[in-house]
């Protein structure tokens, strides 16, 4: 994602670039052209004006009215030279001919030596050469220093002005893009959390009312609906549990109680008992949902007092240290003494449980229970190394009744991680399921005191 | 033996009431706290099963008063709530013990009779026996006839509390109750694994065995069939 959005900064930023530098370059050329055909329209006037006096009036008249002409500054810039076949200067306002210019009629470009201000200048020149009949040269130029100053100083003024729109354009392009990405990091952030449990976060929103305060919104909604349809569901669930769970306690009584009435054994008792075991197991998978409910409502925070999470942890280990036994597995503890946090015992104890159950029951091989303390933190561990569970289903084994296995047939209800979830989001603890090289390995971190 | 059942729902009273009446007790039965109060405050009952919530007053009420009144009837208190705070505060108001309903009977007579026991024993013994099994409260050992059975500390716990029951159903959630302090329902049944290997340190080898299980209730230590 960053590199993308940073990839496609670049790619605009050297768009703007080539844009701005054609339009700088083509302002450069049109002032220049400009300041060329003024030059050669001058010059031209000028040139068409004499041959009219020289048609009118001949030579002497040509000769007279360049003198005339040169005859003191008029500030525009005129030259002017009127020779005879070899070069001699009959009139004009350059004191000779311009070494090393070639005598053919034409256009030409010299050097002038010019005295301003008591300095002699050589300034750049140009004209055209005239050549009259019987080997008289008329030379017209016009002195272009002022013009190439000019057209230099376009110059500078394009490459700085360019310069700048390239560094506030580089500048406005990264802060920009670098905005857009912080509010894409956003909604993805959000999203991830949203993904990771947290069903009650949001996208912040600015008020700006843009497209993403507009997208922010909509994914507020979204999630909002996500919420309530969760929400729903788990009521839906909550209260199938709650109130199914009174008649089946009644349905459960009668049979007891018919079996308090005839005791003697028989076909009919055995399938009395059998009811009665499986009226309990649905009662344990209702009252196992409504402790998560109720975990999950938060309504037991005032249960939280300070204990050792060590001893809360090797108490469960010792409970299921004969469960690991039978089933061949090894359990081993890796227990630093001495943890102490903020927490409800009895409900951290059924999350233990949980967990070491699941280890035995769905992992196996060695199971290893570790709590430790860093930095403030408690972490909790239960690990086994056995089938583990693949990636993407680590976030789905939280939800109620979710179980990995197609076939369900090993007893439980999928009720245990929802609970370990309900207990760790009570304590504002974190959960997560990572990859133990073989198995699984499920950490719990708490804030130690 | 005599109890008396305060509870308003009718259809629990009476199961409570029924079941209790087959089971050999002798049951008054009241649906409201002020008249449960009235009666219990004879003092001629051996235990008080409650319902926590009741019309006229509330249960944990009615069990201050009778307390504040001097009459120590064991009672059990029974609830919808099933939170450890309630059980907490149940107890501090005075109970003995707190059922969570729905309840199983098997589970409500094995505690009231616990209870009625707790009542009647009271003296402080360093020996508990049951036909040849004898436990040293005070050395921490056990011993079958002439054989010393070692044991770890929590088989010990468990083992003590069934012995103080001998005779009587004690249900799984008693043991997890009383031998680990854990008020939830684990989801494999682990009490059975830790009977099952107490079971084979104290019974197989021996002729008779001690430790019963009783279909749909629980365990029972007892010296016969």
């Amino acid at each position: 994602m960053r590199t993308h959005a940073f990839r496609l900064a670049s790619l605009y930023f050297g768009v703007f670039a080539v844009s701005v530098l054609g339009v700088l370059l083509f302002v450069y050329w049109m002032s220049a052209d400009f300041i060329e055909r003024q030059t050669q329209a001058t010059l031209d006037a000028e040139i068409a004006g004499l041959a009219e006096q020289y048609a009118q009036r001949g030579l002497s008249g040509l000769v007279q009215i360049v003198a005339a002409r040169s005859a003191g500054d008029r500030g525009d810039g005129m030259l002017y030279l009127v020779t005879d076949a070899d070069g001699h200067p009959l009139a004009g306002n350059i004191t000779g001919w311009p070494e090393g210019t070639p005598v053919a009629p034409g256009p030409v470009a010299f050097k002038v030596q010019m005295k301003v201000q008591g300095e002699t200048l050589k300034r750049p020149a140009q004209g055209a050469l005239i050549v009259i009949p019987d080997g008289y040269r008329l030379l017209v130029a016009r002195d272009i220093n002022d013009a190439a100053l000019y057209r230099e100083r376009i110059k500078m003024t394009l490459m700085w002005s360019g310069l700048v729109a390239l560094v506030v354009g580089l500048i406005g392009g990264t802060v920009m893009s670098r905005n857009l990405l912080r509010r894409v990091e956003q909604v993805n952030r959000t999203a991830e959390r949203v993904m990771g449990g947290n069903l009650s976060d949001r996208v912040p929103l600015r008020g700006s009312r843009d497209e993403f305060d507009q997208l922010a919104a909509n994914l507020n909604n979204m999630l909002e609906q996500i919420e309530r349809l969760m929400a729903g569901m788990r009521e839906v669930s909550d209260n199938i549990a709650h109130d199914l769970r009174t008649p089946l306690a009644r349905l459960r009584a009668r049979l007891e109680l018919s079996l308090i009435d005839s005791p003697e054994d028989g076909a009919q008792t055995e399938a009395v008992r059998d009811a009665i075991d499986e009226a309990d197991r649905l009662l344990a998978t209702f009252n196992a949902l409504l402790s998560i409910a109720e975990a999950e409502s938060g309504a037991r925070r005032s249960a939280a007092e300070p204990l050792d999470l060590a001893q809360t942890v090797c108490a469960a280990a010792d409970l299921y240290e004969p469960v690991a036994e039978e089933k061949g597995c090894a359990l081993k503890l890796d227990v630093e003494p001495g943890i102490m946090i903020r927490g409800d015992r009895h409900l951290l104890s059924q999350a233990v449980a949980n967990l070491l159950d699941n280890a035995l029951k769905y992992g196996g091989g060695e199971v290893l229970l570790s709590a430790h303390q860093q930095d403030g933190r408690a972490a909790l561990e239960v690990s086994d190394t056995g089938p583990g569970i693949p990636e993407a289903e680590r976030e789905a084994v939280f939800d109620r009744f979710v179980r990995l296995e197609p076939s369900r047939s090993t007893p439980g209800n999928g009720l245990g991680l929802s609970l370990v979830r309900a207990v760790a989001r009570l304590h504002n603890a974190t959960v997560a399921l990572e990859d133990n090289q073989p198995g699984l390995r499920v950490r719990l971190e708490f804030a130690a005191l | 033996m005599k109890l008396l059942v305060v509870e308003d729902d009718r259809e629990t009273a009476n199961y409570l009431v029924k079941g209790l009446t087959e089971s050999g007790y002798t049951v008054d039965q009241s649906g409201d706290g002020r008249e449960g109060l009235f009666l219990a405050s004879s003092g001629s009952y051996d235990a008080i099963i409650l319902d926590r919530m009741l019309p006229g007053m509330d249960g944990l009420a009615m069990l201050g008063a009778l307390r504040a009144a001097e009459i120590g009837t064991p009672s059990l208190i029974l609830s919808a709530l099933g939170s450890v705070d309630d059980r907490v505060r149940g107890l501090r108001a005075g109970g003995d013990d707190y059922l969570v309903k729905p309840f199983a009977f098997s589970e409500l007579l094995a505690r009231v009779e616990s209870l009625l026991r707790r009542g009647a024993a009271g003296t402080a013994t360093t020996k508990l026996r049951v036909a040849d099994l004898e436990l040293d409260l005070l050395t921490r050992s056990v011993k079958r006839g002439d054989t010393v059975i070692d044991l770890l500390p929590r088989e010990f716990q468990l083992l003590e509390y069934l012995m103080r029951n001998a005779g009587h159903v004690v249900t799984r959630t008693m043991l997890l109750e009383h031998v680990w302090d854990y008020h939830f329902d684990p989801q494999t049944n682990v009490i059975d694994v830790h009977v099952s290997r107490l079971r084979q340190k104290i019974d197989r080898n021996f002729e008779r065995p001690l430790i019963h299980t009783v279909r749909g209730a629980g365990y029972c230590l007892r010296a016969s069939d």
